[in-house]
C-alpha cells in the first residue's frame, strides 16, 4: 500500500483510539501531575518545530528562500491579528510575489 | 437579570456555528495544502474525516511535503492527538455518555468543543450542548471545506509558485500562536525550533520533530518537580 495511504489510515484509527481512551481510562492515570505537565508542552514544541522545518528545510539541506520571507509576513500578520486563513494566504501571497519577481527562489 | 435555558441554548447553538464557519474556513487551507503536497482528493478527504484535528492533519502532510515517510508522519501526528485524550478525560464527568454515543463523542473530542464545553461548565446539560453543537458544526464545516480547498488546488500545476509551501510553515505558526501564552512556554517553543534546525542536516526528515519532544519531557518534568 501506498506509503501516503498507511499514513492516512494509521494516524486516524491511532487519533481515534487516543480520544476514545480518555472515555474508557480511569482518570487517575493521566491526571499525575507529570503527565499534565508534560503533556501540555507537547503541542508547543512540536508546532514550533514543525514552522521551522517546513520554512527552512529542504530534505536535509537548510535554505534560505522565499519560504522565510512568508513567515516573516505571516508574523506580522498574526501581530495585527489578521485571521487564520489570512495569515496562511498571505504568506502564499508573499512568497508567490518575490518568486514572481525573482528576487528568490 | 437571569437568562432562559431556551435563550442561552439558542446563543449557544448560534455560537458553536460560528466557530464551525469559521475554523472551516482554514479546512480550506488545509484541502489546499494536502493536495499540493501530493495527497489524493480521496486521502485528504478521509484524513478530515477520520483524524479530523487540525494540527495532526496539518502535520501528516507538512512531513511528507518536507520528504519524511508514513512512520514519522504517523508518530507527529499521535503525538499532537494525546491532547485530544486528556480533552475526552476530562469532560468524561460532564458528558456523561453510554454505549454508542462514546463513539460518536469521541471522534468530535476536539479544541474547539472541549472549550465551548468548558466556557459553558457552570451548567451541564448546557455545557454538553455546547460539546455537541461545536463537535457536529465543525465536523460538517471542516470537511466540506476540505473538498473545497482540495478540488481547487487540484487545478494548481506548479504550488511552488503560488507560494504554498510557505503556507505550511504559516499554518503551523498561527497554529502554535495562541498557544504561546507565557515566558516559559514561548522559551520552549524557541528551543524546540533550534533544535529542529540543528538536527536536520544530521537525521533523516521528520526525526527532528520527533526528537523535539524530549524536550517536552524534560521541561514537564522539571516542572512538575518544582511544584
Amino acid at each position: 500500500m501506498e506509503a501516503r495511504w498507511v499514513a492516512v489510515i494509521a494516524s486516524s484509527v491511532i487519533a481515534f483510539i487516543l480520544k476514545f481512551s480518555g472515555n474508557v481510562v480511569p482518570a487517575r492515570y493521566l491526571e499525575q501531575p507529570k503527565i499534565k505537565s508534560i503533556t501540555s508542552l507537547v503541542p508547543i514544541v512540536m508546532l514550533s518545530a514543525l514552522v521551522v522545518v517546513q520554512t527552512f528545510a529542504a530534505g536535509q539541506d537548510l535554505v534560505i528562500d522565499a519560504r522565510l520571507a512568508g513567515l516573516v509576513f505571516a508574523i506580522i500578520l498574526l501581530l495585527i491579528r489578521a485571521p487564520f486563513i489570512v495569515v496562511v494566504f498571505g504568506a502564499a501571497a508573499c512568497a508567490a510575489l518575490l518568486r514572481y519577481f525573482g528576487l528568490t527562489n | 437579570m437571569k437568562i432562559s435555558p431556551h435563550a442561552r441554548r439558542s446563543t449557544v447553538t448560534r455560537n458553536a456555528i460560528g466557530v464551525g464557519l469559521a475554523t472551516g474556513v482554514y479546512g480550506i487551507s488545509f484541502g489546499a495544502l494536502a493536495v499540493t503536497s501530493g495527497f489524493s482528493f480521496a486521502q485528504t478527504q478521509v484524513l478530515s474525516l477520520g483524524l479530523f484535528s487540525g494540527a495532526s492533519q496539518f502535520a501528516v502532510v507538512g512531513i511528507f511535503g518536507a520528504g519524511g515517510g508514513a512512520i514519522a508522519a504517523i508518530a507527529t501526528s499521535s503525538l499532537l492527538g494525546v491532547r485530544n485524550g486528556l480533552y475526552a478525560l476530562s469532560l468524561a464527568s460532564v458528558l456523561n455518555l453510554k454505549g454508542i454515543k462514546k463513539i460518536f463523542a469521541s471522534q468530535i473530542t476536539i479544541d474547539e468543543s472541549t472549550a465551548m464545553a468548558i466556557a459553558n461548565n457552570d451548567d451541564e446539560e448546557m455545557s454538553r450542548w455546547a460539546f455537541w453543537a461545536t463537535g457536529i458544526s465543525v465536523f460538517v464545516f471542516w470537511n466540506i471545506a476540505t473538498a473545497i480547498g482540495a478540488f481547487g488546488a487540484s487545478f494548481v500545476a506548479d504550488p511552488k509558485s503560488l507560494g504554498l509551501d510557505a503556507a505550511v510553515g504559516a499554518a503551523f505558526l498561527a497554529l502554535l500562536w495562541p498557544r504561546l501564552i507565557n515566558k516559559q512556554i514561548r522559551i520552549v517553543g524557541i528551543l524546540a525550533g533550534l533544535l529542529a534546525i540543528g538536527l536536520t542536516p544530521l537525521v533523516q526528515p521528520g526525526i527532528p520533530v520527533l526528537a523535539c519532544v524530549l524536550i517536552a519531557i524534560f521541561m514537564g518534568l522539571k516542572n512538575a518537580s518544582d511544584k
